[in-house]
């Protein structure tokens, strides 16, 4: 993956507007949190494959990034993304990496299932 | 004659885990010494670990290419320690608790009465820290505490929890790898997106003391059936 690059981000939410998409999101702490340190809580959620649409969104912060969608009944949000995948075109790959490179949190947009 | 009767005396070892490298730290020393000694090892993988965290440093590989990536490193894992049948079951990573208990036994029953193994390697459950190891291990001995006793092959359960001296013990098999440190560092090395093997090794060599130290024991609690 690549570091972000906000106007083509951008782009390509611009370009999923109002069509009917499979949605991942996703956001955890690792399974290991605890256990490496017990001050640490442990949580995790994920939602693979859900069907959406929205009608207006974009990428906004100067790093890590947030992205917000809007939807006729409710809202996407997503906090501390960093990377995507530039080679990417007919789907959006979004994800925020900790400094250990270790994958805290994705959305991910795609015409198709994942 | 000598290989006719090995091969009637090969012991026939069965893994399961959850996650491709989760064999790599826990038995690939043990493994590689067994297969050394003439034994055949199944390894069941029960899921890709397609939601790991590590995508490699920087990262090559992302959410959607995560499962290929880690089934490749999966794959030479395996030919590192010298496993000579790998599957790979399909499941979804960290739903092994959620999944429909009667499909999971039936799948670890049908490569109990296919493999009839004498050995099998697992996580010990309640021990084992993450969920999905804790419901492989509880889902592995569930299966086996159903076959009749003289079917029963014996359980080696890797746990590494705060308190599983506490509650098991010491271990009921320390295994001295020493001598295979070498497939056990390659198990580890295959998984690339995982591991950095430079970080974990530094500038230390297979004879240093402390990685001797580090890996060179392997720890196993024997399961007790009724």
């Amino acid at each position: 993956m690549q570091l972000i690059n906000l106007d083509k981000v951008q782009l390509m939410i611009e370009s999923f507007k109002d069509e009917e998409l499979y949605l991942h999101l996703e956001m955890t702490t690792g399974a290991y949190a605890s256990h490496i340190d017990s001050s640490k809580h442990p949580a995790a959620n994920f939602i693979t494959n859900a069907r959406i649409k929205y009608s207006h969104g974009s990428i906004a912060g100067i790093g890590p990034y947030r992205v917000g969608l809007k939807m006729a009944d409710g809202w996407i949000y997503s906090e501390g993304l960093t990377h995507w995948e530039e080679q990417e075109t007919g789907r959006l790959l979004l994800a925020g990496h900790d400094g250990q490179g270790k994958l805290v949190v994705s959305l991910q947009l795609s015409r198709e299932p994942f | 004659m000598r290989e006719e009767r090995e091969d009637v005396m090969a012991e026939q070892i069965l893994v399961v885990f959850p996650h491709p490298d989760d064999e790599a730290f826990t038995v690939s020393g043990t493994l590689a010494k067994h297969i050394d000694d003439g034994a055949h090892v199944t390894y069941a993988c029960l899921t890709l670990g397609e939601m790991g965290r590590n995508m490699g440093i920087p990262p090559f590989a992302n959410r959607v290419t995560l499962p290929h990536v880690r089934k490749i490193e999966l794959e030479r894992s395996c030919e590192a320690i010298g496993i000579q049948d790998l599957r790979m079951l399909g499941f979804h990573d960290k739903m092994i608790e959620f999944e429909d208990q009667a499909h999971l036994d039936e799948q670890l029953d049908h490569l109990l009465k296919e493999l009839r193994p004498t050995i099998v390697y697992t996580f010990y459950p309640g021990f084992s820290v993450h969920p999905d190891h804790d419901a492989c291990g509880a889902a592995v001995v569930r299966t086996i505490s159903r076959l009749p006793k003289e079917e029963q092959p014996i359980v080696y359960g890797v746990a590494f929890s705060k308190n599983h001296q506490q509650v098991l013990g010491k271990p009921h098999l320390l295994n001295d790898v020493k001598e295979y440190l070498k497939p056990k560092m390659a198990s580890i090395e295959a998984h690339r997106s995982q591991f950095q093997a430079a970080e974990l090794m530094g500038s230390k060599k297979l004879e240093d003391e402390e990685i001797r130290e580090r890996y060179g024991t392997e720890r196993f609690w024997i399961y007790p059936f009724n």
